[in-house]
């Protein structure tokens, strides 16, 4: 019929082939070869993760914030549980003996040959206890970890907490499985894949009676765990710690900042929790109380909190005037007081008034006039407005300032579009925007952010990123440092003089200096009130210290406390004392930090 | 009306016997990889053996609704199932979901489809078709070129779908063109690209070639049984490696030996190449032509291997040849494969007595790896057995194939036998380390519908085919 017909008998020749091929194969494997069987039957392989301590957390001069203690879980392997003493396990886990049966129904479901643990973080001593009597419960085994502890519980918002990973964690990034921590927040987020290490891990022949019958394959297949690396961060933990003295029982921010470095020296966020709650067997549960607590301590306001600025903004505005020329230090404005024309003056003053005073009196007339004058010097006031948006991002706003911080908010200077859509084009000018003189409106900032703003002033012109972690030790010691971009503004040098010394009378001849002078620091700085619709209005202030060699810029934001001077800036002016002088020491100064410990500002029965 | 009574009568029962019987004892198996005491019942539709018979019964019913198809289908709907599978597999690229990286799965709701499964017998029915024609013929270079394109179209758009087991599937046609003519020469090729391939990455490629070297003098001395002139050659071909590599050394030149054996050996070529065509010696050109290409595809290799293959592939390949060992990493499976096959002895644990295969320590045991659980619970008789009734159901379709009237169904039987061959020597030879890691399923035995159901469909039009042999087919 066809030529090729006989090739059928080359094509079953081939099949049958194959299957005596196989044949043989299977016949070495399954009757010939007896090592499969022994390793199959008599022998468990486990694998134990070695997981590595964390990098430790260290402070500017070298105090350690964060480390880890050991702790240890017991898990099961479902299939290889034999009846065991119930009782006596409970005992020594002092558990309720429904609960282990619960956790090990809970295990079974999940799998009967991998394991799962049973009780998280043992305490030392029941540990101790429990690995003399491990041989007696076939299938339990303990696997060591560690967890995170706090020398003292301070900066909780800027270190941040660890958790244990969820499934889409999982997913992302395969070096996870489920159990592991990983950093949540804060620079434990931020720096993980630093801090973390790497996991090793060993594989051990075990018995049916849960004995240790040596290692596999030579260890061959095993890895030893590396340690993750060091941090050493920017904070003062004196300072740090002071400031949340001060800060206790208030809702607010603080950030001090070096000028020169653009290292953060202190990072509050008020009410903070203590970053022990968030460690341990009561972790969730914690967890849960602090998510619910009405005052929000999980929240982290000195990055991501939308607060205006206030009359703190005012001295960028005259700044933003010099630079444009549009006013000189003599620019003399009148000032009618509460009769003033857009917008009322709160203070009582000689008139007219120049730069410096306008600062230090805080006028609104003369900064309405001097915000009026750079959105007028363009043919538009769309185009003047511009030209004044972009001075104001060159101090840092309106954008994020770091790559370090999560959950930071960019804040708000709204492009001229925005007006557009709100007004009509064309259809808005200076007096439309008069707010934004004054620092109201729509503009947003950060604590940090305004902290930034206070250290550009004090660098007369320039900030580094600000920073929260400055080197990077491996654990073989050799460190790395981190460098940080420079940034300079519009504004020319020369420009800050007059502004500065503006500043240093606010502290040094208005009422403010009951409150922020002190003696023998040349301070400077700028008080802000916030207008506050729900309650009392909220309290701001900004400075740099010493004048002339600025070792610190600080912003303080403190919710419902009144008026500038009334609490942000005496907290700001003795945490630059504190941070200056080492300590407090005129008896004036004593009470005044007496009086802002005791304060608080989260009750509002108390009297303010 | 008669015809369609007798379709039932006409039916193979014997393979539909050796089908049914596959079917059932891997659904036993699958019940016993994923056995648990909470589930204990075989048909708890919350597990995967309950699945599996709900597939089962599926199966069997669309297996009789292929029957009353009428056979006539198959032959005038060839190229328009062709044609609506490449779409298909062309739309997967774009709207499928990605499963273990193949993006290569339709997902409607909780039912998931793969049209690589449907392409083998949309392929095979295209060839059939195209084969049955009257003006084919299979030295013709058209012809040649219609059945490349009608193989290779499909290969393409799976390969694009990263799915590379599923593609290579269709190495298999190969066998189904040499049954209707192709030249034996080609499947020789292919089995000495093959061994060319394990030998380059085995040895390293000084030592490869220099086996060539050595294996085409030696047959062109049994070719010629002239002593002295084998001789002659070996020392020609020598001396000027020796030249290049003094020249390369020496002169500080800087070319890898490697570049330095290459260049000997086409130079040795060109000048044994220049005398047999001056003294018309066929014989010898023959030999210096494949050895020629053979040199040449160490280095294709070479480069397929290192720059082609992605790592997990190199992995499984080396791991099989045992150049590389990692026995918890890439060799994981096959190694706890082993011992799963291995400890099942002569007779086997016994059902639901298995231990590795229950341990997890055999990833995908219910699905690729379903072979373990056989050799660990019905030991050596069990696996034989197994072995045996695949190959009792592959020879019983060669037998069905042959006894076709109709081109059309030959082809088309030839396909079904082979392509199952395929799937059971690669799953099969994976399981016990005598083939690379590729994820297949085995036919009628690894859980999951859309396997399950397209080689029944494949099986059955089949069946449908030879049932209705006596009638005229269109063709
Ligand atoms: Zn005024």
């Amino acid at each position: 019929m066809d030529k090729y017909a006989k090739r059928k008998f080359i094509l079953g020749a081939i099949f049958v082939f194959i299957a005596i091929v196989f044949i043989i194969r299977l016949f070495t494997i399954q009757v010939i070869d007896s090592s499969y069987k022994q390793y199959a039957t008599k022998n468990v392989l486990r694998k134990v993760i070695n997981y590595p301590a964390r990098g430790l957390i260290y402070d500017r001069n070298g105090e350690l914030l964060v480390y880890n203690k050991a702790a240890y879980d017991l898990l099961v392997t479902p299939r290889e549980v034999s009846t065991f003493d119930t009782t006596q396990l409970c005992s020594i886990l002092k558990i309720e003996q429904a609960d282990l049966m619960a956790e090990l129904k809970k295990a079974k479901k999940y799998s009967r040959y991998k394991p799962s643990v049973i009780v998280k973080q043992l305490s030392t001593e029941m540990y101790a206890m429990l690995q003399e009597k491990l041989y007696k419960y076939p299938g339990f085994f303990v696997q060591t970890r560690t967890l995170r502890e706090y020398a003292h519980p301070i900066a909780s918002h800027m270190l941040g907490y660890v958790g244990e990973v969820n499934q889409s964690q999982i997913n992302k990034d395969s070096y996870y499985s489920q159990g592991d921590y990983i950093g949540v927040t804060g620079i434990e987020r931020t720096y993980e894949k630093e801090l973390r290490g790497h996991k090793g891990v060993n594989y051990f022949l075990v018995d049916v009676h849960n004995r240790l019958k040596g290692t596999y394959n030579d260890e061959k297949n095993d890895s030893a765990a590396v340690l993750g690396n060091n941090l050493t961060t920017t904070i003062d933990s004196k300072l740090q710690s002071y400031c949340e003295l001060l800060m206790k029982n208030k809702r607010g921010a603080v950030v001090a900042i070096e000028p020169k470095t653009g290292e953060i020296l202190c990072f509050y966020s008020g009410p903070d929790y203590n970053a022990n709650l968030l460690v341990g067997r009561e972790r969730s549960k914690n967890y849960q109380l602090l998510l619910n607590d009405t005052l929000k301590p999980l929240t982290n306001r000195a990055i991501s909190a939308a607060y205006s600025p206030g009359s703190t903004f005012k001295t960028l505005n005259a700044l933003i005037a010099l630079e444009e020329g549009t006013i000189t230090e003599n620019t003399a404005v009148s000032c009618f007081g509460k009769a003033s024309s857009p917008i009322r003056c709160t203070h009582n003053h000689e008139t007219p008034i120049t730069l410096v005073g306008g600062i230090r009196e805080s006028c609104n007339p003369f900064f309405w006039n001097t915000f009026k004058t750079i959105i007028n010097k363009y043919p538009t006031s769309e185009e003047g407005y511009k030209k004044w948006r972009e001075h104001i991002l060159s101090f840092g706003l309106g954008q994020t300032l770091g790559t370090e911080f999560y959950g930071e908010s960019k804040g708000n200077i709204p492009e001229a579009s925005y007006y557009d859509r709100y007004f009509g084009k064309r259809r808005w000018n200076a007096l439309t925007v008069r707010s934004l003189s004054i620092g109201q409106g729509e503009i947003i900032v950060t604590p940090l952010q305004m902290a930034n703003m206070a250290a550009v002033i004090a660098n007369r012109g320039y900030y580094i990123d600000p920073h929260i972690v400055k080197a990077i030790e491996d654990p073989d010691q050799s460190s790395r440092k981190l460098s940080f971009e420079k940034k300079v503004s519009m504004i020319h040098p020369e420009h800050f003089t007059k502004v500065i010394e503006g500043m240093q009378e606010v502290v040094d001849q208005t009422n403010t200096r009951y409150t922020a002078h002190v003696e023998g620091i040349d301070i400077c700085g700028k008080t802000g009130t916030i207008q506050n619709s729900h309650g009392s209005d909220h309290s701001a202030f900004i400075a740099f210290a010493p004048k002339d060699d600025p070792q610190i810029a600080i912003a303080a934001y403190v919710e419902n406390g009144v008026w500038g001077a009334r609490y942000a800036a005496p907290i700001a002016s003795l945490m630059i004392e504190m941070y200056l002088n080492d300590s407090i020491t005129a008896p004036n100064r004593k009470a005044l930090e007496k009086k802002m410990i005791e304060a608080n500002l989260l009750n509002p029965n108390q009297p303010k | 009306m008669a015809s369609r009574n007798n379709i039932w009568a006409n039916l193979d029962w014997l393979t539909i016997g050796f089908y049914v019987l596959l079917v059932f004892i891997g659904w036993i198996n699958i019940y016993a990889a994923v056995y648990n005491e909470e589930h204990s019942s075989i048909l708890d539709m919350s597990q995967r053996y309950g699945k599996q018979l709900i597939w089962i019964v599926a199966g069997f019913v669309l297996a009789g609704t292929l029957i009353l198809i009428d056979s006539k289908f198959y032959v005038s709907f060839a190229y328009v199932i062709y044609i609506v599978t490449l779409v298909l597999l062309a739309a997967v690229l774009l709207i499928g979901s990605e499963v273990k990286g193949a993006r290569s799965w339709f997902q409607i709701g909780s039912f998931a489809f793969q049209p690589a499964e449907v392409s083998k017998l949309a392929t095979a029915l295209a060839l059939a078709k195209y084969m049955s024609s009257y003006n084919f013929k299979i030295e013709k270079l058209q012809s040649i070129a219609v059945i490349g394109a009608i193989i290779l179209a499909p290969i393409m758009f799976i390969f694009l779908q990263n799915d590379t087991g599923s593609a290579l599937v269709f190495a298999v046609f190969a066998f189904v063109l040499y049954r209707e003519g192709m030249s034996g020469v080609f499947l020789f090729m292919g089995l000495l690209i093959a061994m060319v391939f394990i030998i380059t990455l085995m040895l390293a490629p000084l030592v490869t070639i220099g086996i060539m070297t050595a294996a085409a003098i030696l047959v062109y001395y049994f070719m010629n049984q002239k002593f002295m002139e084998a001789i002659k050659a070996l020392g020609i071909s020598a001396s000027i490696f020796f030249i290049f590599w003094l020249t390369n050394k020496f002169l500080k030149l800087g070319f890898p030996d490697t570049r330095i054996v290459l260049f000997s050996a086409l130079l040795a070529s060109l000048i044994f190449g220049i005398y047999a065509l001056r003294h018309r010696l066929k014989n010898l050109l023959l030999v210096i032509v494949v050895y020629i290409s053979l040199v040449m595809m160490t280095f294709i290799v070479d480069y397929v291997v290192n720059d082609i293959m992605q790592p997990h592939q190199r992995a499984r390949i080396e791991e099989l040849l045992g150049i590389k060992s990692d026995p918890l990493g890439v060799g994981y499976n096959v190694n706890q494969s082993k011992i799963a096959i291995g400890s099942g002895g002569m007779w086997g644990k016994g059902f639901l007595n298995g231990t590795q295969t229950k341990f997890n320590f055999v990833p995908e045991q219910s699905t690729d790896f379903i072979f373990c659980t056989v050799g660990e619970e019905w030991g050596f008789a069990g696996t034989t057995v197994i072995i045996l009734l695949f190959l009792a159901l592959l020879l019983r379709l060669v037998f069905l194939a042959e006894r076709q009237r109709s081109v059309f169904s030959r082809v088309y039987g030839y396909s079904v036998a082979c392509i199952l061959f395929f799937h059971l020597s690669i799953n099969v030879g994976m399981t016990i380390g005598l083939a690379p890691v590729i994820g297949i399923p085995l036919p009628f035995f690894s859980y999951g519908g859309s396997s399950l159901w397209s080689f029944t469909i494949l099986l059955f039009i089949f069946l449908r085919l030879d049932a209705s042999r006596m009638e005229k087919l269109s063709y």
